[in-house]
């Protein structure tokens, strides 16, 4: 039956009934009503009784924080000073749809005027807006669906605003019309092993109620199966609980005994425990910016030391990579007094900005020191933004000030791939963090939507450079990592592995796809494959043929 | 007509929850309740929306006013309300 094709992201599939997520509605024209105001202001009060009244029910099946959240948005629904201005402006003459649009359109204002911390009720509020103007005109409700069972998600993409609303739980599937492989969606998709399939403009047809089969290992949709493939897809579904079950554990490895470390992405201490329970053998990438964000005044050394410790205390004996502060102009600090720069992704962020404020360094360093010498955990350190053996050496020097032997280098600009070997004479590892390795590849800024389909691991010319890295490492026999979204996709992983990668570091959700995939294939086809994806002409392509050698 | 001053004792001010509480109150009251900062245009008590763009902090005081009868007993229960730390009142505290 139909197939329609897109960018899978996992090894997942599912079977489920299609929920899309409605589009949003174009503001309500400010054209006169040919309806009595007595009939349009039935409209308007019908449509805000019902949705109170659905807030409201949907406020008691949620429970606890959630339903007073509901609650508070079904008195919106239905408020008195809403009635009155929606009353006047239906009085002179406004349709039922533009009367209440305006009315809460005002008060979204007012409240926004009110300060900062009040965005969180002006989402309410527009969300109340929503349902109230699409229950005026009788168009389903704009926004994240609860059919009531569990469902394949079908939306244009997502934006993190989305996902604040949306139960994942019941999530079974997601297929995105727009996006790439680094998008929200996909990032949220391996977060949490949903199976995806993004950038599938195909999907755009498709209705609620629909049965569909999501196979993300093969990045398509199959709209209106027929039996037979339903039954292949409930096989398949078993076939791989079977298999997860076997493999789920364990340190990493090729079918034929290579290993590869398979290590956990941290952003907080609270993420360790989980990433112990997925089996990661270690920590690839602990961000450190939690302890800064929100920081008016760089936090002390005794309150870094307290959450290093927490760490490293739950991977006792186990390899820890620490990467130190990545600051810049889009992930602005209030202490590092940054200016204003048009372009932030090439301005100074990463080491550059910690060359500029040693101070800050050395007392995180100084910390992770100490951390380190009251735990078990093998602590290194690594530096984010380092463009050549000059930048590596700096930070090598400053890291062995404080006692710490292993202080290696992020690969994410490409000159420092490029020089790798130089660099790697410098410092104890590398670890390649390919969503900028990609930025940077193909001059496309991550933070820029329309570019999102440029940002693609699998570009030959990001692989290229990684195969680079590969070379560069295991001539210096020192360890290369892979600590981007790529290490996360368990095809492209097998690719890294052929192109020199030791370890793969990924969200702990992704860890048992990657095992189970790195088990199937011994080193000599990981080093096919990767000899297939490099000698793509495109990232479309070397996925595509990658995929057809292994089926 | 009878006023009620009163210092609101909530920490997140008159916002979320506590507000959530007030209206609803308000609107059990039985005589139309109005609620204003101090020396500011009172709005009505009833609507939320009203409410929370007084933008009403902790410790800010307020004047509530009703007419009618049972207007006094209303205001006495809502400047209560509103004395009280509704925040860490218990979930479901003041509902019907």
């Amino acid at each position: 039956m139909p197939e329609l094709t897109g960018i899978g992201v996992g090894r997942g599939i599912a079977v489920g009934l299609v929920a899309t997520m409605g589009a949003p509605l174009p503001e309500p024209p400010d054209t006169p009503s040919t309806r009595a105001p007595r009939e349009e202001l039935a409209t308007a009060r019908s449509a805000m009784v019902a949705v109170a009244g659905e807030l409201r029910r949907r406020g008691e099946a949620a429970g606890g924080d959630a339903r007073d959240v509901l609650d508070a948005q079904a008195m919106m629904a239905e408020d008195p000073a809403i009635d009155a201005k929606v009353t006047a402006a239906i009085e002179a003459g406004a349709t039922a749809a533009r009367a209440v649009h305006a009315a809460f359109a005002e008060y979204c204002e007012l409240l926004a005027a009110a300060g900062e911390y009040m965005a969180a009720r002006v989402a309410d509020l527009d969300d109340v807006r929503q349902r109230v103007v699409a229950a005026c005109l009788d168009v389903p409700v704009p926004g994240v669906p609860d059919p009531g069972t569990p469902f394949v998600l079908v939306a244009r993409d997502l934006a993190p605003a989305d996902t604040v609303l949306l139960d994942l739980s019941r999530v079974l599937a997601l297929v995105t019309v727009e996006g790439g492989p680094t998008s929200h969606s996909a990032i949220l998709a391996r977060a949490r092993s949903i199976p995806a399939v993004v950038g599938c403009v195909g999907a755009a047809g498709l209705v609620d109620g629909a049965t569909v089969v999501v196979d993300a290992a093969r990045g398509i949709v199959l709209s209106d199966p027929s039996p037979s493939e339903l039954a292949a897809a409930e096989r398949a579904l078993a076939e791989r609980a079977t298999a997860h079950a076997g493999a789920s554990t364990g340190p990493g490895a090729t079918s034929d005994g290579r290993p590869v470390a398979l290590l956990a992405n941290l952003g907080s201490p609270a993420d360790a425990a989980g990433a112990v329970a997925a089996g990661a053998e270690g920590v690839g990438l602990f961000r450190t910016e939690f302890l800064f964000l929100d920081a008016a005044t760089a936090p002390t050394a005794d309150e870094q030391e307290k959450a290093y410790r927490e760490v490293l205390g739950a991977f006792g004996g186990k390899k820890v990579v620490v990467r130190v502060l990545d600051a810049g102009a889009d992930k602005p600090l209030a202490f590092l007094h940054m200016g204003y720069e048009p372009n932030p992704a090439l301005g100074v962020r990463g080491l550059r900005a910690l060359r500029a404020h040693p101070e800050v360094l050395d007392t995180q360093l100084a910390a992770l020191a100490s951390a380190a010498a009251a735990t078990e955990a093998e602590l290194s350190v690594m530096a984010p933004m380092v463009a050549d053996a000059a930048d590596a050496a700096w930070f090598v020097d400053h890291a062995r000030a404080h006692g710490i032997a292993r202080a290696g280098a992020m690969i994410e600009v490409p000159s420092a791939a490029l020089t790798a070997g130089a660099l790697l004479s410098t410092v104890a590892f590398v670890s390649i963090g390919t969503n900028d390795l990609a930025q940077y590849t193909l001059a496309a800024d991550r933070l820029v939507g329309a570019l999102a389909p440029l940002q693609d691991p699998w570009h030959p010319g990001v692989l290229r450079l990684i195969e680079l890295v590969g070379a560069a490492g295991s001539l210096a026999g020192k360890p290369v990592g892979v600590c981007g979204e790529a290490a996360a996709d368990p095809l492209l992983a097998c690719v890294l592995v052929g192109l020199g990668a030791t370890s793969l570091s990924m969200v702990p959700a992704a860890l048992a796809d990657v095992r189970a995939e790195l088990a199937r294939r011994s080193y000599a086809d990981c080093l096919r494959l990767a000899q297939v994806a490099v000698s793509a002409p495109t990232a479309a392509d070397a996925r595509a043929r990658v995929l057809e050698a292994t089926s | 007509m009878p006023e009620r001053r009163v210092t609101v004792a909530s920490r997140v001010g008159l916002h979320a929850r506590p507000a959530a509480l007030f209206v609803r109150a308000a609107g059990r009251a039985g005589v139309a309740v109005t609620i204003a900062k101090i020396g500011a245009a009172p709005t009505d008590a009833r609507s939320l929306l009203a409410v929370m763009a007084l933008d009403v902090r902790h410790g800010d005081e307020v004047v509530l006013a009703a007419e009618g009868a049972g207007a006094g007993a209303a205001l006495d229960e809502l400047a209560g309300l509103l004395a009280t730390d509704l925040d860490a009142a218990p979930s479901g505290a003041g509902d019907a």
